[in-house]
C-alpha cells in the first residue's frame, strides 16, 4: 500500500475546508445562536455563500469586520462593537465566536477581550437570560473544518455545561451529519424513551419552514438550557471513530463532570448502526424498539435483494475522515469494494480507522490522508473505480472517469435536497444502499446495446 | 424571534446607507467600512481580484494564504473558456502553523515552481491573503525569482482582503494586467479595433457580444477578461478603443492604458434593450465609419424584430409585478430598472454592495417616488423591505437567494454564478423568462404570505396559466 505522504508542496482542488467554517456550522446548531466570525468580512461572506449553496437556507454568520489598521492595533474593539451590535439586534441568546487565521495570527487575545466587554457593558448582561458568549480558536493553517466543528462543539461544553441538573439526560454528540439525521436521531431518542441533548442539532435550523415572517435567528436548535445540565446527564454518546482518545467534548464531560462516555463510529451501515443501537440499549437499559429492528431485517432482505448487481464494484470514497469511515464501512458490507479512501483530513487515525471497519471483509483500501483532489486523480488513473461516493467537488473527477457519483455528505452544491439526505442507522444505509444499487443500474442500462426495460 | 419595525433592525450607524426617493433631497452615505457585527453581504479585496483576473483561462492563479480562501472561490463562477480551463482549478500554498511562524516564502517558491512544471501557464497570478500581509512575505520578490526561471510573467496581486472592499480588489487586478499590457506584438491589428474590458464571459455573454462587434466588422482584441488569454491581453495596447463595462472593475485599467498609450475609453453595459443598443452605436459613432454604422443599425433592428414580440408577451404577465435589486456593482442596476420598466414591473427597492455616490445619484434620478435605494445592506434590512414594498421578485446574488424564498419571494440570480446569459439582445429575453419562471410560478399560493390572499389570489394564477401555456407554445 502507498504511505500517506503528500506528494505536492501545493493544494489543488481541495478536499476541505477551512476551520471557522466548521465552527459557524456547528454553532447554527445552538438555540438563538448567532455564530461570530472574528476576522476580515471576505471569511464570514464566503462561508456563508458556501453554506447556503448547500442547505438553500439563509445562513447568517456576524463577523468584527476586521480592516487593515485594526490588523495593526488588534481587533478588540471591532470585535466589542460587533458583539453588543449583535445582541442588541439580533437578540441573540447565545453568540457563538469562533476566530479566524488572521486574528490569530495577530493574537488577539478573544478570552480577555469578551472578559473585558461583560464587564464594560454591564447592562447587556443584566439579568440571567443575557446572552452566553462562548469563543472556540478555529485558525485555519492547523486542522480542517472537522476540527473546527468539533472545537465549537467543545467549546460549548466547556464553556456552558453544569452539572446541575436531574440526571437521567443521554448527550448525542452526533459529529456534523445532515438535518434530516439529526431527526432520525432524535426519533431514536424518542423510542428509547430517552430524553436527550443532541449538540448541536441543525435539524430545523439548517432545514427549515417557508415562512410568513423572516426569523432573525432561525427557530430550533440544541436549547442552552440542555446543554446546561449537559454534566449532569447519565450518558454521552459520541460519533466518530477518529475522535476516539482524542480531547473531545465527550471526553470533557467525562472528565470534568463524570459522565460516562460510549464513542461509536458513525453509524453508517448495519454494524456501526448496530454499535451504536446496543449502546442506545446500554445506556437506556431497554431494548431496541421494533420498529427500527424491523428496519434492520428489511435493510437485511435489500442487502440481499441487491448483492449481485454492485458486487466487487470498485468505489472511491472521499470527504471527512469520520464519514469516510462509515461509507467505507457500509461499501465493504454490501459487496463494494473501497480501493481508496481519501480525506483532505489528517487527523493521524484514519488508516487505523478504515483497517477496522474493513477487517475480515475486504483487503484493507489504499488510505490518503491530508489528500486534495489531484492526488485522488492520480490514484484513480490507476485504480478503475466503478463509483465515487462523496460530496459535490468530486463531479470534475466523476464526469472525467464517466462514471457515477453518489452524492454524500457536505458541500453538495449542484443537487437539491442536500440537507434530507439521510446517511446514519438502519434507515440511512437503506437509503444509501438504493442509491449506490441504482446509480450502478442506470450505468450498465445506459451504455448497453439492448437498453434492458426489465433488470 | 420574529421581524419587528423597521426602526429596530437598522442599525443606527446604517440610517444614512438608506434612502426613499421622494422624502427629502438625494443623500446618501456609501464606500464606507462595513459595520462589524452586521452581517454584510460584501466579500473581500480578494475576492474582488480573484473577479477580475480568474477567468484568464491560460493563466495559473495561486491563492497564497491558509485553505480557506482558495477553496471557497473553487469554480464558483460560471467564466467559460473556449479552450484552456486551467482558471477552473483551484491552487492554494495552503499555509499551515509552521509557515505563518517562520514566514511563506520557501513554500510559494516551491508551489509556483511546481504548479507551472506541471501546468504549463501562459503567465501565474499570485494572490496574497489577509494573512499574508501580516506575516509580510515578499511576494514581488519570489514572483520575480520564478518569472526569471520560469520565463513567463508571474504577477503578484497585492490583495489583502482587508484592505479595503471588493473595489480595492478590481484596482489590484487592474495593477496586474497593466503589467502584461504592452509586453505583445501589435503588428496587423485592425484601426477598427477595440479590447472588451470588465465583462466575464459568464454563461458565455462575452462570445454574443463579441460576435457583434464581429458583424459590425470590428476587430475584438482582448477579451479582458472573459475567456481571456495572456497572449491577447499583452496585445490589448494594439487596440484603437476600450469598452468599459461594470461599474469600474476595470477602469483602472483603462485609466492607465489611456496615459500610457493613448488609447480612449468609453463606458457601456450589454444588460438592457437601450444600453445594450446604444452601446454598439456608441462604438459604430467612435468610429466614425460610415459602412460600419450602416452594419450596426443592421444589426440592431434585426435583433430587435426578433425581440420585441416575445417581450410584449412577457410584458402583459409581468406587467405591475414588484421587484426589488440588491447587486455587487451598481452599473448593473441601471440597466436591469430599464428592462424592467420596459416590462412594465415596478422597481421598489434597489441597492448594492459597493455603488459610489455617483451611482446613487443616477439610481435616485431613475427611479420612482417611494423606491428604497440602499448602499451596503444586510439580511435583516432586507426583509424588512421585502415586507414593507410586498415583492414579489428580487433580484440578486446567492446569499439574497434563501431569504427571498424563505419568505416566498421570487428570485432570479444576477450575479456571477449565473448560468443563463443576461447580456446582449438574447439576454434581455434571457432574463424575462427568468422572472417569468419564477414569479409565475404556481408554487407560491402554498407560501405562507400569500395563502393568506385565498381566492382572489387562485383566480389569478388560473389566468395565467392560460398564459404561461400560450408562451410556452411560442
Ligand atoms: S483566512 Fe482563514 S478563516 Fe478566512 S477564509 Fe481563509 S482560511 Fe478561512
Ligand atoms: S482571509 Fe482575507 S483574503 Fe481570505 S477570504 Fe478572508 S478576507 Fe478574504
Amino acid at each position: 500500500m502507498a504511505g500517506t505522504e503528500r506528494h505536492y508542496v501545493s493544494t489543488t482542488n481541495a478536499c476541505k475546508l477551512c476551520k471557522p467554517i466548521g465552527a459557524c456550522l456547528a454553532f447554527r446548531g445552538i438555540e438563538g445562536a448567532v455564530p461570530f466570525l472574528h476576522g476580515s468580512q471576505g471569511c464570514a461572506t464566503y462561508m456563508r455563500r458556501y453554506i447556503i449553496s448547500h442547505f438553500r437556507e439563509p445562513m447568517d454568520i456576524a463577523s468584527s469586520a476586521l480592516s487593515e489598521k485594526h490588523a495593526v492595533f488588534g481587533g478588540g474593539p471591532n470585535l466589542k462593537q460587533g458583539l453588543k451590535n449583535v445582541i442588541t439586534k439580533y437578540g441573540a441568546g447565545i453568540i457563538g465566536i469562533a476566530t479566524t487565521c488572521l486574528t490569530e495570527t495577530i493574537g488577539d487575545d478573544v478570552p480577555g477581550i469578551i472578559r473585558e466587554f461583560c464587564q464594560e457593558e454591564k447592562d447587556l448582561f443584566s439579568n440571567d437570560t443575557g446572552p452566553l458568549l462562548v469563543n472556540a480558536s478555529t485558525p485555519s493553517y492547523s486542522g480542517t473544518h472537522m476540527e473546527g466543528f468539533h472545537e465549537a462543539v467543545k467549546a460549548m461544553v466547556g464553556q456552558v455545561a453544569t452539572r446541575n441538573g436531574a440526571a437521567e439526560d443521554v448527550n448525542l454528540l452526533p459529529g456534523f451529519v445532515s438535518p434530516a439525521d439529526i431527526r432520525y436521531l432524535k426519533e431514536i431518542l424518542e423510542d428509547f424513551k430517552v430524553s436527550g441533548t443532541v449538540l448541536p442539532d441543525i435539524s430545523e435550523t439548517l432545514d427549515g419552514q417557508a415562512l410568513l415572517d423572516y426569523e432573525k435567528i432561525p427557530s430550533g436548535g440544541t436549547p442552552i438550557s440542555g446543554i446546561k445540565t449537559m454534566g449532569s446527564a447519565r450518558a454521552t454518546i459520541e460519533f466518530g471513530r477518529t475522535l476516539m482518545g482524542e480531547h473531545t467534548a465527550g471526553e470533557l464531560l467525562s472528565t470534568r463532570h463524570g459522565v460516562f462516555l460510549s464513542q461509536v463510529g458513525v453509524p453508517i451501515g448495519i454494524r456501526e448502526s448496530d454499535e451504536f443501537f446496543s449502546a442506545m440499549e446500554t445506556i437506556s437499559d431497554k431494548k431496541i424498539h421494533q420498529k427500527h429492528e424491523q428496519e434492520r431485517g428489511r435493510l437485511i432482505d435489500a442487502y440481499v435483494d441487491a448483492h449481485k448487481y454492485i458486487f466487487g464494484k470498485r468505489a472511491i470514497v472521499f470527504g471527512e475522515e469520520d464519514l469516510v469511515v462509515g461509507l467505507t464501512s457500509l461499501l465493504s458490507e454490501i459487496g463494494v469494494i473501497p480501493v481508496l479512501c481519501a480525506s483532505g483530513g489528517k487527523s493521524g487515525h484514519f488508516g487505523e480507522c478504515v483497517k477496522a471497519v474493513t477487517k475480515g471483509i475486504t483487503d484493507a483500501p489504499i488510505v490518503r490522508d491530508g489528500a486534495d483532489f489531484f492526488d485522488i486523480a492520480s490514484e484513480a488513473k490507476s485504480l478503475k473505480p466503478d463509483l465515487l461516493v462523496g460530496h459535490s467537488k468530486g463531479y470534475s473527477l466523476s464526469r472525467k472517469l464517466n462514471i457515477p457519483l453518489i452524492r454524500v455528505g457536505f458541500p453538495i452544491h449542484d443537487r437539491i435536497g442536500a440537507q434530507r439526505i439521510l446517511h446514519v442507522g438502519y434507515r440511512g444505509a437503506q437509503s444509501l444502499l438504493d442509491r449506490i444499487v441504482n446509480a450502478v443500474i442506470e450505468r450498465k442500462q445506459d451504455v448497453s446495446p439492448v437498453g434492458y426495460t426489465y433488470v | 424571534m420574529t421581524m419587528e419595525t423597521s426602526s429596530a433592525v437598522i442599525f443606527e450607524e446604517r440610517q444614512d446607507q438608506i434612502f426613499r426617493k421622494g422624502e427629502q433631497p438625494f443623500d446618501l452615505a456609501c464606500n464606507k467600512e462595513s459595520l462589524a457585527g452586521a452581517i454584510s453581504q460584501r466579500a473581500c479585496v480578494f475576492c474582488g481580484s480573484r473577479v477580475v483576473l480568474y477567468p484568464i483561462a491560460d493563466a495559473l492563479h495561486l491563492v497564497h494564504g491558509p485553505i480557506g480562501c482558495a477553496v471557497y472561490t473553487w469554480d464558483i463562477r460560471g467564466a467559460l473558456s473556449t479552450g484552456p480551463e486551467l482558471h477552473r482549478l483551484s491552487f492554494s500554498t495552503d499555509l499551515q502553523e509552521k509557515d505563518v511562524i517562520f514566514g511563506g516564502e520557501k513554500k510559494l517558491y516551491r508551489a509556483l515552481t511546481e504548479l507551472i512544471d506541471m501546468h504549463h501557464p501562459k503567465a501565474a497570478f499570485v494572490y496574497s491573503t489577509c494573512i499574508v500581509g501580516i506575516i509580510g512575505d515578499d511576494l514581488e520578490a519570489v514572483c520575480k525569482k520564478v518569472g526569471k526561471e520560469k520565463a513567463i510573467p508571474v504577477i503578484p496581486v497585492q490583495a489583502e482582503g482587508f484592505n479595503g472592499n471588493k473595489r480595492a480588489g478590481y484596482e489590484a487586478a487592474c495593477k496586474a494586467l497593466f503589467r502584461l499590457v504592452g509586453t505583445g506584438d501589435i503588428d496587423g491589428i485592425s484601426p477598427y479595433s477595440l479590447n472588451i474590458m470588465g465583462d466575464f464571459n459568464l454563461a458565455g455573454e462575452i462570445w454574443i457580444v463579441r460576435s457583434y462587434f464581429e458583424r459590425m466588422g470590428i476587430q475584438v482584441v482582448a477579451n479582458i477578461t472573459g475567456d481571456g488569454r495572456v497572449d491577447s491581453i499583452r496585445q490589448a495596447h494594439g487596440a484603437a478603443l476600450n469598452l468599459v463595462q461594470c461599474s469600474g472593475s476595470t477602469m483602472e485599467l483603462a485609466g492607465l492604458m489611456e496615459e500610457a498609450y493613448d488609447i480612449p475609453h468609453i463606458r457601456v453595459s450589454y444588460c438592457g434593450l437601450e444600453d445594450m443598443a446604444e452601446s454598439l452605436y456608441a462604438v459604430a459613432r467612435f468610429f466614425k465609419n460610415p459602412e460600419i454604422m450602416k452594419r450596426t443599425q443592421r444589426l440592431i433592428k434585426e435583433e430587435l424584430s426578433i425581440l420585441y414580440p416575445r417581450l410584449r408577451e412577457f410584458r402583459k404577465a409581468l406587467s405591475g409585478k414588484k421587484a426589488a435589486i440588491y447587486v455587487g456593482g451598481a452599473f448593473k442596476a441601471f440597466s436591469m430598472i430599464k428592462t424592467l420598466k420596459f416590462l412594465d414591473m415596478k422597481v421598489v427597492l434597489v441597492g448594492s454592495q459597493t455603488g459610489t455616490k455617483e451611482d446613487y445619484q443616477e439610481l435616485e434620478e431613475i427611479t420612482d417616488d417611494g423606491t428604497i435605494i440602499v448602499d451596503d445592506t444586510n439580511p435583516l434590512e432586507l426583509c424588512t423591505f421585502i415586507k414593507e414594498k410586498d415583492v414579489d421578485i428580487f433580484i440578486g446574488g446567492v446569499k439574497e437567494r434563501p431569504i427571498a424564498y424563505k419568505m416566498g419571494v421570487g428570485f432570479c440570480d444576477h450575479n456571477h454564478e449565473r448560468k443563463e446569459a443576461l447580456e446582449g439582445f438574447v439576454g434581455i429575453l434571457n432574463l424575462a423568462q427568468e422572472i417569468y419562471n419564477t414569479v409565475m410560478s404556481p408554487v407560491w399560493r402554498f407560501v405562507p404570505r400569500r395563502a393568506a390572499e385565498g381566492v382572489k389570489n387562485g383566480r389569478d394564477r388560473e389566468t395565467l396559466c392560460v398564459h404561461n401555456q400560450r408562451l410556452q407554445a411560442l
